[in-house]
């Protein structure tokens, strides 16, 4: 008879990178439903291309290097929709492509793939987007659903003038996965419920970005319920690779994001700031990681 | 409100499935017509065997003796001939000095002679009777009875809590004793706080298990110094620092031992198995082991020391067709066998099958960070940093990240998204810093 032997322990959980990564992408699919029903057939154009070109550039990267194929942990996918969520309904198809290169090939692949990154794969592609084409990044047009010809709009933030619940609903111009807010909070609450991610960032990134919008004499409901604040917090924030390991260290990350996203919004002439403010935090987060640790179980000082 | 301890996991999904194969078995008797008795049973170091081949032995008559401040002696578990005195391959690296008896089908016991009643029996009595009966941890880590009621000068028992958590899956063993055999674990307990002079004892039980806390509670019902404590289910309940601190709020300091917080912590077959020293005089010669998982019928049996596993497993019906994995204890700690010649010892609690589909395991794979393990871990380690330690070979790095206080009960590997092996890769580490430590010392 033939005895196997491995080492304890000898049991898993269900738990799996690729069933996680399916709990995120079914925790996506409110936003995305909200963005084809905005945005119409663009939106489906634009996350079907990101989605395959993410996949592509994934299997193309480790053939290439001659590394195993992982394209079917679906973080590629998770990527890919993230990404389209990020775009605006006028985006070209070659932006999208660009932008899962970006996202994939530099940011992700090129550090070593998974869990290597130090940059959120999709906020790096959507800031080297932005910097680039500044103008068709940012032409964001009334949603019109699958009827009507697109109007160009300024975002909320540049002075359109919006009620609180178009701004919940979504009936607003703006990337066309972030203007769903009930979309995203469904779908953050089943992050949390199938425990995929804690509370930690997501509410400390909001509850401080709300207490220093008041701080700065905005309405902190609007505030946060314009743009994409919602969106970042709990989808972008959270992604696991780019945010820190300890409880501690994950409301640092959410105060740091919370603060900044809030200066840049007040203080420049920056009408976004979600971007920004999240890959400045992923890169503070080795930092975090190093000097926050949890207390050990019956620790003695060693100088006691 | 219900004190916990940080980390561990909850539900263990797998216990549901597990726990309920023997249960409801009521313990049964089997009887091996050979056995092979290791002399390094305990932690500590190993006895020396005081027969030889050819020599007839009683049941409960001492065939190895101790050595050593942690020594503890070895009793034969059967009566009958001495067949080999030799080394055999147990579950240590090497193969270890081992007494073979061939049974002669009599039984035949030495005499037992009662050392004393609960009530009356003087504590240095409880202590003698304690060492002499070859008593070690059975839940585990085997550490000598003996020297755990010894109490270093200067130090104070507060508190003896008797472990019933029994937190590891598919183990149902302790829980049959404690629903069938409550009055063993309740003398075992008053004889040790008697043994230290202590005022308040504790079973814990956690609280997955309402028939043990009732068993449990209506046996220590007439003494008010014993509470019966009912616990969250979550793994690791039954790890001994976790245990301590739920039930006195206080946590062991780093290297030092439960006595320095006042906590005693015996097993309820330890217990049990004091009980039978003091009151009937019997040494530690059986013990209740479950025999589950991927075999013909899930026993709880009460085996003699040395019993192999193989002959065990075919008493309960044999290996199912598909078996894959054998392994000595439970699934979250336990160790693999490489055949079934191994001895039930006095710590042995389970003899788990796995069958393929038990067995199966991912490929591991990259660290995706999700911080599941730090969450998890219960001693408040950084385990996906200890991984990396140990990939990169930095020993001096998995020291300083705390490598020596992990206790090793898996969580971090069990939760891990990738199947990274975690609690095995800090093994390593542990095991290289001792290394380290010792050449530097010589």
């Amino acid at each position: 008879m033939n005895f196997t032997v491995s080492t304890a322990p000898h049991i898993h959980s269900e738990q799996t990178t690729q069933r996680l990564m399916l709990k995120v992408i079914v925790a996506l699919a409110p936003c995305v439903a909200a963005a084809i029903y905005f945005f119409g057939w663009r939106a489906l154009v634009i996350d079907v291309i990101a989605v395959v070109s993410c996949v592509f550039f994934e299997f193309l990267a480790q053939k290439i290097a001659k590394r195993p194929i992982t394209t079917n942990d679906l973080s590629a996918v998770v990527t890919g929709i993230i990404l389209a969520m990020n775009m605006p309904a006028t985006a070209t198809w070659w932006m999208v492509v660009i932008g899962s290169a970006v996202a994939i090939l530099l940011v992700k692949q090129l550090f070593g793939g998974i869990g290597c990154n130090f940059l959120n794969p999709a906020l790096a592609a959507r800031a080297v987007l932005l910097t680039s084409w500044p103008s068709r990044m940012t032409n964001f047009t009334l949603p019109t659903g699958f009827a009507g010809d697109a109007v160009s709009s300024a975002t909320p933030l540049a002075g359109y003038e919006a009620k609180t619940i178009q701004l919940l609903l979504g009936n607003v111009p703006g990337s066309i996965g972030e203007v769903c807010k009930i979309a995203i909070l469904i779908g953050g609450a089943y992050l949390l419920i199938a425990k995929v991610i804690k509370w930690y960032v997501p509410v400390s990134f909001i509850g401080t970005f709300m207490i220093f919008s008041w701080i700065f004499g905005q309405n902190p409901i609007t505030a946060v319920l314009s743009g994409g604040i919602l969106f970042g917090a709990v989808f972008m924030a959270t992604d696991y690779v780019t945010n820190p390991m300890t409880a501690v260290g994950k409301l640092i990350f959410g105060f740091g994001c919370g603060l900044i996203v809030a200066i840049l919004r007040n203080f420049t002439p920056m009408a976004e700031g979600v971007t920004y403010a999240i890959l400045i935090m992923n890169v503070v987060t080795p930092l975090i990681d190093k000097y926050i640790k949890p207390k050990v179980y019956g620790e003695v000082k060693a100088h006691a | 409100m219900r004190r916990t301890f940080r980390g561990g996991v909850h539900p263990l999904h797998k216990i549901h499935e597990g726990k309920p194969l023997a249960m409801d078995k009521r313990i049964e008797v089997f009887m091996p017509d050979h056995v092979v008795i290791p002399m390094g049973m305990h932690l500590g170091a190993p006895s020396t065997p005081c027969v030889n081949k050819g020599d007839r032995v009683l049941t409960g008559q001492i065939i190895g003796t101790p050595n050593g401040f942690l020594g503890v002696p070895v009793h034969a578990s059967i009566s009958g001939t001495v067949s080999a005195v030799e080394p055999r391959q147990q579950l240590k690296a090497h193969p270890e000095m081992c007494v073979c008896i061939d049974s002669d089908g009599q039984d035949e016991w030495v005499e037992l002679t009662p050392v004393g009643a609960v009530e009356s029996v003087e504590p240095a009595a409880i202590m003698k009777a304690v060492r002499e009966a070859g008593i070690c941890g059975m839940g585990g880590a085997a550490f000598p009875a003996g020297i755990k009621l010894a109490i270093p000068e200067g130090k104070k028992a507060e508190v003896v809590i008797i472990n019933g958590s029994e937190c590891e899956p598919y183990l149902t063993c302790d829980h049959r004793v404690m629903i069938e055999e409550p009055e063993r674990v309740v003398n075992g307990l008053r004889l040790l706080m008697r043994a230290v002079g202590v005022t308040k004892g504790y079973i814990a039980i956690e609280d997955n298990k309402p028939q043990c806390v009732e068993s449990m509670r209506l046996a220590a019902n007439e003494y008010h110094s014993i509470s019966v404590v009912a616990l969250k289910t979550k793994y690791p309940q039954g790890g001994e620092k976790q245990l301590i601190e739920v039930i006195t709020g206080k946590q062991i300091p780093q290297k030092k031992l439960p006595i320095d917080v006042g906590a005693l912590v015996f097993n309820i077959q330890t217990a049990a198995a004091v009980a039978d020293a003091v009151l009937l005089g019997k040494p530690l010669i059986e013990r209740i082991t479950t025999v589950t998982g991927a075999v013909g019928e899930p026993k709880n049996y009460r085996l003699r020391i040395g019993t192999e596993f193989g002959d065990a497993i075919d008493a309960a019906g044999g290996y199912s067709e598909t078996f894959k994995k054998l392994i000595a204890g439970g699934p979250m700690t336990g160790f693999c066998c490489p055949n079934d010649h191994i001895s039930v010892q006095k710590a042995s609690g389970g003899i788990l099958l796995f069958d393929e589909e038990m067995a199966k395991q991912d490929e591991e794979g990259p660290c995706i960070r999700c911080a599941k393990c730090v969450s998890a871990c219960p001693i408040g380690l950084l385990p996906y940093r200890l991984k990396f330690d140990v990939e990169q070979r930095n020993w001096a790095r998995a020291k300083v990240d705390g490598a020596m206080d992990c206790i090793a009960c898996g969580v971090c590997a069990y939760t891990c998204p990738a199947n990274r092996h975690i609690t095995s890769s800090i093994k390593v580490a542990k095991e290289m810093i001792t290394a380290e430590e010792r050449r530097q010392k010589k």
